[in-house]
């Protein structure tokens, strides 16, 4: 399982990453393989206003549904429109494949999310 | 030991020995004893074939059927002629005794036969995607409305009260029970009452549902309708008859968003009501929100062609409570049965079916109106099916009908009092001219 | 490779199939009676073919399906047993399949008399005051009974019920059929005997519940032997009891979901009845309620007065139509007769084969595969592939193994608590050496999962087409033929 430094995790297994006050977030390493093959992603609709814990996007694989959660909140500013097309590309490198673009509304919420060495700890401890 | 249970009553001992136990009754010592009956059910004694046949026949024949009849009566289920080959391949048991196809190895014979389906369906009603069908016309109707709430995310919908009556109130429980405003609009001259269409379309209107042809048999503007829709972005549901569509214009060609109906005419025996089939298509930006199952076409290993169930993660067994609907067991031999109806029938068959039921029902329409003792109802287009009103209760004139062994049409004058006596007369392939002119000779005496 | 055909592409233009009478009335002229803009601009694309091409097509696609009558079929939850050959032939009497569902009352009375004997007989079954035989499938049938017990709470005034509570081991349908009736759905764990975790559901019980949803015996083959103070519990809180008759081949003149408790049930005629799947449909999803619940049942209910058989419509506490017509009905008419073939004594025979069944092969492979609830199970069993998933194979591998020996595998990762779930229905129609040959080959499987691995991962071998790509399908949903341009495979 890859785990990449200077991200941050959460529980439900999705990645954060941010620049400024923006941060992309996707799912990580873990979850896709978790799911397996991913055939489909319903992204959210730009403007959207989201709070930290809501389930803001989903992704699908043959034989099940995952809602993704956001660790954070905000607005979303841009969702990534190339999966769409090639839902594939997350199973294939899950850190470049972001899902949103979210203008962070509490910076502080990021600070409390897991960073890369603890992250591959709640992992482990998870199987 | 009952007929269908192979193992004797030894070979049971054996095996309750073998794991075990000493009797049957200790297969059960988790259900508490209070709650195990202690008598045998009151269901009589078991009977052999032979008894069986005896009595089923008997109650058979307390019914009267059409092979005695010339029907005159539709109103959503037709007596429409069925080729002999459909009911000879449903009858092959690995059809009609299989399961839903789940493990596609061994399930290509129905998941091909449902992508045919599909596709057919496709073709008839000038949509993108189908689904391998509903329980029937009606509920497949009210799922569509359903679906056209959760699309829209609007929660009112219109319905032409020149929709079946049972489809319309099929549509009000589903939507009483789903929080579903459902608003009636009326018609005019055998027609949806555009005007008034028109005025109660609004920002919060989901779907506007309208009947093509109508439960009166006429042929529904169904463009102006959808333009009303689209304005205010909302959908146009279409409940269409599929004999029809083999000579009237597609729905999905007059601006249709989703088209739904009943598929009986094809190749389904009448049965007292069902086993019918719903039909479900769609334009493929509603793919995602559709009921039902859908199967699609990949490739195996080998790189041969294989069909499967696709797109499941819309359905109850892996989405619970978020499904787009909770249906999973749907009429999928009688799709079948319309596979093969359509099959047999090819584009020029289903041509000529829907011409004879055309001109047939404009020679009966005609005839009758030519005694006069029968005024229009309405001056709209019809296909198959037609309204006139008649001085005397329709109930009457059915009466003096079946005196000649003739089934008369439907009874308008609960769901339609407005219309006074109004009779809804089918004339489909099947009546013949000597039939119609008999019918239109009893018909005119009273 | 040569792909099967499609029905399209057997197409030879100015073949045909069907044969129809001329017109006999005089033809009028098409647009003097159907304005141009309603009339067809194109044809459909319906295949061009002779009555020999479509029987010769279809004959060779049901070679490519597996009935019952193919062989074994032990689908859990799915009840996949043989079903009558004579009931076929009654439904096939022109008594029952010419008759139009608005014919008058007086010439259908035939058809109403079935409705309400099998009503009636499906009460002694269940233990039930009151039928309805509209719903036209299980999930209908969940649905409409849902239906009523909502119109039950709000008929008294007891608007805030708006939570249908279901174990975590329940049917999908379960959940999405209290959705579509508008309630909200709380799940309630599953203790370590596999059986609703009562403390867990004490907890939930407030007077926001409308009613439990409950399978009996449940999805992992057992019986929910707490079921009185279940019941017990959920009335005191003012909830209703529904029971889910997916399983209800177990318990078949043995006990009653009314004598349980249990205030509403939907049975699936094409299970427990005996009547055939159809390959997914038709099938027949009666409910049955008490007393109480009789008044909101779907309109019409077939009634018996005066010496005759009607329709009432007069109810103006029903929740309204759920289909048109009166059900299916031919599909019902199945079950009638399977139930009046082998009365009483037969259904009861039916659910102890059924059980014993079941006991016999889950006690002969549970050294061979992990089985998590190992306790006497009824109609059904589940098993884990997780000892063979440790060697890299997948429940869904054994599964494709399966169908090298001509075996339909058994439901797999159904119910969701159970990992590697495979579950096993064998029914009561099915012989000691067809249950012996499973068994054989289940413990074969069990030993190449160990042994070579590989073996089993590439299963099935034997099939029509291979392992399909899933994936493929879903990405790219192909769901029409559009003609021979777009076939993937060339």
């Amino acid at each position: 399982m890859k785990v990449i430094k200077n991200l941050k995790y959460s529980k439900d297994h999705e990645w954060v990453k941010v620049e400024g006050n923006k941060a992309y977030i996707g799912i990580t390493d873990y979850a896709q393989h978790a799911l397996g093959d991913i055939v489909f992603v319903e992204l959210p609709e730009t403007d959207t206003e989201i709070s930290g814990g809501d389930a803001f996007a989903v992704v699908e694989s043959v034989k099940a549904a995952a809602d993704v959660y956001s660790p954070v909140s905000g607005v979303v500013l841009e969702v990534n429109e190339e999966l769409l097309d090639a839902p594939e590309r997350i199973n294939e490198d899950p850190y470049e494949s972001w899902i949103a673009l979210i203008e962070l509304s509490d910076p502080d919420e990021v600070e409390e999310l897991m960073d890369a060495v603890e992250y591959e700890k709640f992992c482990s401890e998870e199987d | 030991m009952s007929r269908y249970i192979p193992n004797t009553p030894g070979q049971q001992d054996d095996m309750l020995r073998e794991i075990g136990l000493s009797s049957r009754e200790e297969l059960f010592s988790d259900i508490p004893c209070r709650l195990r009956l202690s008598r045998l059910l009151n269901l009589g004694e078991p009977l052999s074939e032979m008894e069986l046949l005896k009595i089923m026949k008997d109650i058979a024949s307390e019914n009267s059927n059409l092979d005695e009849y010339a029907c005159f009566l539709g109103a959503g289920a037709y007596d429409h002629y069925i080729p002999s080959l459909v009911g000879h391949i449903i009858s092959r048991q690995e059809f009609y005794t299989s399961y839903t196809p789940y493990q596609p190895e061994i399930s290509q014979g129905m998941l091909q036969a449902i992508f045919e389906y599909q596709t057919m369906i496709c073709e008839l009603t000038g949509m993108d995607v189908s689904n391998a069908s509903m329980y029937d016309g009606a509920s497949a109707m009210a799922e569509a409305a359903v679906m056209a709430c959760s699309a829209a995310r609007r929660n009112k919908v219109l319905v032409a009260k020149s929709v079946h009556p049972e489809y319309r109130q099929v549509l009000k429980t589903y939507g009483h029970f789903r929080g579903i405003q459902i608003e009636e609009v009326g018609f005019k001259d055998g027609l949806v009452d555009l005007e008034e269409l028109e005025n109660k379309t609004g920002s919060d209107t989901a779907a506007v549902i309208v009947q093509y042809p109508n439960f009166f048999g006429n042929v529904e503007p169904v463009r102006p309708a959808s333009e009303i829709a689209h304005k205010n972005k909302a959908l146009l549901v279409a409940s269409a008859d599929p004999i029809a569509l083999g000579l009237l214009e597609a729905p999905g060609n007059l601006g249709a968003d989703i088209v739904t109906g009943e598929g009986q005419g094809l190749g389904n025996p009448l049965s007292f009501g069902g086993p019918y089939l719903g039909f479900f298509a769609a334009s493929e930006s509603l793919l995602r929100k559709m009921p039902g199952r859908i199967v699609g076409q990949t490739v195996d290993r080998d790189g041969r062609r294989a069909f499967v169930l696709t797109i499941q993660t819309r359905e109850q067994h892996i989405r619970r409570e978020k499904a787009t609907s909770n249906i999973c067991s749907n009429q999928a031999l009688n799709a079948l049965a319309a596979t093969v109806y359509m099959a047999v029938m090819g584009k020029q068959g289903m041509r000529k079916v829907a011409e004879l039921c055309l001109q047939k029902s404009h020679y009966a329409y005609n005839s009758l109106i030519g005694t006069g003792k029968f005024k229009p109802a309405f001056s709209a287009p019809f296909f198959k099916e037609f309204v006139v009103k008649s001085s005397v209760p329709v109930k009457q004139i059915n009466e003096k009908l079946l005196e000649s062994k003739i089934i008369g049409g439907f009874d308008l004058s609960k769901d339609y009092p407005e219309l006074g006596n109004g009779w809804l007369v089918a004339v489909t392939e099947k009546r013949t001219k000597k039939e119609i002119d008999e019918f239109v000779e009893k018909a005119g005496v009273l | 490779m040569k792909n099967n055909p499609l029905i399209f592409e057997l197409e030879r233009p100015g073949r045909k199939a069907y044969s129809l009478p001329d017109c006999d009335v005089p033809v009028s002229d098409m647009a003097t009676l159907v304005p141009s803009e309603y009339l067809r601009k194109s044809e459909p694309a319906l295949p061009e073919v002779s009555e020999v091409d479509v029987v010769r097509h279809y004959t060779n696609l049901s070679r490519r399906n597996h009935g019952v009558d193919s062989g074994f079929y032990p689908l859990g939850s799915c009840t996949m047993k043989y079903n009558p050959k004579i009931n076929e032939d009654v439904s096939k009497l022109p008594g029952f399949t010419s008759i139009h569902p608005y014919q008058d009352e007086s010439l259908v009375q035939g058809c109403l008399e079935i409705l309400h004997h099998t009503g009636n007989m499906l009460k002694e079954c269940t233990g039930m005051d009151a039928v309805s035989l509209q719903p036209a499938a299980g999930a209908h049938g969940e649905l409409t009974g849902l239906m009523i017990i909502k119109a039950y709470h709000e008929s008294r005034g007891d608007k805030n019920r708006n939570i249908i509570i279901v174990p975590d081991s329940a049917h999908g349908t379960n959940p999405a059929s209290a959705a579509a009736a508008g309630f909200s759905v709380v799940e309630v764990k599953s203790n370590e005997r596999g059986n609703v975790d009562i403390e867990a559901l004490r907890s939930l019980m407030s007077d926001k519940v409308a009613g439990l949803m409950l399978t009996n015996p449940n999805t992992l083959g057992l019986f929910e032997e707490e079921i009185e103070e279940i019941a017990g519990m959920v009335h005191e809180a003012g909830g209703l009891l529904y029971y889910d008759g997916a399983n209800a081949n177990a318990i078949m003149g043995i006990s009653r979901p009314g004598d349980m408790g249990f205030d509403v049930v939907h049975l699936n005629l094409h299970k427990t009845f005996g009547t055939p799947h159809g390959g997914g449909g038709p099938g027949a999803g009666p409910v049955g309620v008490k007393e109480k619940l009789a008044p909101f049942l779907p309109v019409p209910v077939v009634e018996y007065k005066d010496g005759k058989y009607c329709l009432d419509y007069d109810r103006p506490l029903s929740i309204g139509r759920v289909k048109s017509f009166y059900g299916n009905f031919s599909v019902v008419l199945k079950a009638y007769a399977y139930i009046k073939a082998i009365g009483a004594k037969g259904l009861k025979e039916a659910s102890e084969g059924a059980v014993l069944n079941a006991n016999y092969i889950m006690s002969k492979l549970k050294k061979h595969y992990d089985l998590p609830f190992d306790r006497k199970c009824m109609h059904e069993f589940v098993l884990s592939g997780r000892k063979q998933a440790a060697n890299g194979v997948s429940t869904l591998d054994i599964a494709k193994r399966l169908l090298d020996f001509g075996y339909h595998p058994p439901t797999i990762y159904f119910p969701l608590i159970v990992k590697e779930a495979l579950m096993i229905e064998p029914t009561e129609t099915e012989s000691r050496e067809t249950l012996d040959g499973f068994i054989e080959t289940m413990i074969q499987i069990a030993k190449e999962a160990e042994e070579t691995p590989e073996k089993v991962k590439g299963a099935p071998y034997k099939t029509v087409v291979v392992r399909l790509d899933e994936a493929g399908a879903a990405r790219n949903p192909v769901l029409r033929w559009r003609g021979k341009e777009d076939d993937i495979c060339q």
